[in-house]
């Protein structure tokens, strides 16, 4: 075994920026959609908690659209496995591929060692699902803010709610694509854990440390799949 | 004829009303419009000098309640003069003509002012089966909106039915209604948008036109920004209840009497633009919220769909009328979960060798045996 440098510092960053901020999108985000039922004598004018929920939830999403941006622009100027071309199966062969990773590895009906440093095949497709879901939730999110506010940023997504048809229908797809960001992290977080037990290559520490393992010999074989 | 020569102001004061009064009413509707107090002049030289624009008022679709709402509007010239002596070319609810005599009077109108009146409609239009659930003196209300609005200087859509199908086009849409922009294109068309909307509103934009001359600036769903540009919520006084966590429960708790917010009650002030909570109703009388029940979002497209009115989550398609996103997700959430573990058992045991492998148990059996 030896180490290759997969993920970049940038890279991890935004990994646990996004992660960090996403969780508090999710928690401060369900809280605004069904706050907890509080039974209180006290005046409005002694308490903010529910605006302060609110205002963390607003931080959070400039911070997760910003970091978003980031990662978009990384896209071109990373290394190998940071590239965007990584993330749209454009070509056949990653098509092939998606389906190889679907009988070895979630079907297992067939045994092969993986051949894959960065992300498989599959694993970028989903996180390219995964970033229509973000810019989804950033066109929905911010569309539904815009007027509230007067910065030029959310005043960029006002056409949103008009497009469909209001805050109404806006509110609810931001709400139900929460759900979709919940699954995926449950997912996520085993098929890491999942990697590093069959695989033994460090998945779970790589996006710490930036290393991965590979056994030697088969470097030759990840350039040959890169063309 | 002779009456759509005069002014609003000679037809103001032959009904009786004194200057004072006319002023008063150009003063509240300046300010309606949202115009500064120098602009009190121009709109009481607008009605003084400007002869009375004819409107045609149409109904389609419609429970009236738009009609209902107009004629409470807290000024009485409001009702009188732009009612009255404005609109009044053909209404079917309340004109004096009936009959052969009003379906002339609606034709003389369109004929004699050929790219002047404008075209209010109170109701939608249903086009299945060739419209004829909607049908007025033998004619489709298909065909009537299309005749009255091919020469009309611009086109008034009365209320949600008007602006967006409100509950006739709720699913599954028997009739096939649909709003008037749907079936309207190259007229300037303003959507009036509430169930109904608030009769001042109705009486603003009709200034409006009179004193500029041109429609007011609309939103992106051709709502007048003037009064649809904030959402009910913003202009809440309940609002520092919502910042600070207190809801209403339930309709017969404490913090019911104690008027807390009603977002938990499902109430959709966040999501709907009105001026409810600025203008009020009858006479500025009260409003939904202050009443003590949520909003339920009527002026907003498509409220009738958009889940029950005493929750906020919609009912998600496909999974039975109580089920929403939330149970839907955790639904999910739970399959999910036990997808994982299943794999996780999976693994261990088809994946054995490979695991094997990676803990350098074969290299041991070899060196074993």
């Amino acid at each position: 075994m030896h180490p290759v440098y997969v993920w970049e510092l940038p890279v991890r960053f935004f990994h646990w920026i996004n992660a960090l901020s996403i969780v508090a999108l999710a928690v401060t985000g369900f809280i605004i959609g069904d706050p907890p039922a509080i039974q209180s004598a006290t005046e409005a004018s002694f308490s903010y908690w529910f605006g302060t929920v609110r205002i963390i939830h607003f931080i959070a999403a400039y911070v997760f659209f910003f970091n978003f941006v980031f990662r978009i622009y990384w896209g071109f100027v990373g290394n190998r496995f940071a590239n965007w071309k990584n993330f749209i199966p454009y070509t056949k062969r990653s098509w092939i591929d998606m389906w190889e990773i679907i009988r070895v590895d979630i079907l297992q009906i067939k045994s092969a060692d993986n051949p894959n440093l960065g992300h498989n095949a599959l694993a970028s497709f989903t996180y390219f699902i995964t970033f229509l879901a973000f810019l989804l939730q950033v066109l929905t999110g911010f569309g539904i803010y815009a007027t509230t506010s007067s910065a030029w940023l959310p005043a960029l997504f006002a056409w949103v709610p008009a497009m469909l048809g209001g805050d109404m229908v806006t509110r609810d797809i931001h709400h139900l694509m929460m759900w979709v960001f919940a699954l995926f992290a449950m997912v996520h977080v085993y098929l890491v854990f999942y990697h590093d037990y069959i695989d033994w290559n460090g998945t779970t520490s790589s996006i710490i440390g930036g290393w991965k393992f590979q056994e030697e010999g088969k470097e030759e074989r990840e350039k040959e799949l890169d063309k | 004829m002779s009456k759509n020569q005069k002014t609003y102001y000679d037809l103001a004061i032959e009904k009786g009303y004194s200057r004072r009064d006319f002023m008063k009413f150009s003063a509240m509707m300046a300010a309606l419009l949202g115009l500064e107090s120098s602009s009190i002049g121009q709109v009481a030289k607008a009605l003084e000098t400007k002869t009375r624009i004819p409107v045609i008022w149409l109904h389609g679709q419609e429970c009236t309640c738009c009609s209902e709402s107009f004629i409470r509007s807290s000024h009485p010239l409001v009702a009188d003069i732009l009612l009255d002596k404005i609109s009044l070319d053909y209404t079917e609810t309340l004109m004096a003509a009936a009959g052969h005599q009003a379906e002339k009077s609606l034709q003389d109108t369109i004929r004699d002012y050929k790219g002047k009146y404008i075209l209010a409609v109170e109701g939608s239009i249903p086009l299945n089966n060739n419209g004829v659930y909607c049908c007025i003196g033998g004619k489709t209300f298909e065909q009537i909106v299309e005749e009255a609005a091919k020469d009309a200087y611009a086109v008034l859509a009365w209320g949600n039915c008007a602006s967006a199908g409100c509950v006739q086009a709720a699913k599954p849409n028997p009739t096939g209604a649909v709003p008037i922009h749907k079936m309207i294109s190259g007229k300037p068309l303003i959507n009036v948008q509430g169930c109904p909307p608030i009769a001042e509103v109705m009486a603003g934009v009709l200034v409006h036109i009179l004193t500029f001359g041109q429609i007011p600036e609309l939103d992106r769903l051709k709502r007048p920004k003037a009064f649809y540009s904030r959402r009910v919520h913003d202009t809440c006084y309940r609002r520092p209840n919502f910042d600070a966590g207190l809801f209403v429960q339930s309709f017969d708790d404490e913090n019911a009497k104690r008027g807390f917010c009603l977002y938990k009650m499902g109430c959709k002030g966040p999501v709907t633009y009105n001026a409810c909570g600025v203008m009020e109703w009858n006479n500025g009388t009260s409003f939904p919220i202050k009443s003590g029940h949520p909003c339920i979002g009527c002026s907003e497209e498509g409220f009738w769909d958009n889940g029950p009115f005493y929750t906020h989550l919609t009912n998600f398609p496909g999974f039975g009328i109580e089920s929403t996103a939330d149970k839907v997700g955790l639904g999910l959430g739970i399959a999910t979960g036990v997808g994982i573990a299943a794999h996780a058992i999976s693994t261990n045991i088809r994946k054995r060798s490979l695991i094997n492998k990676v803990n350098g148990k074969p290299e041991l059996e070899k060196n074993e045996s």
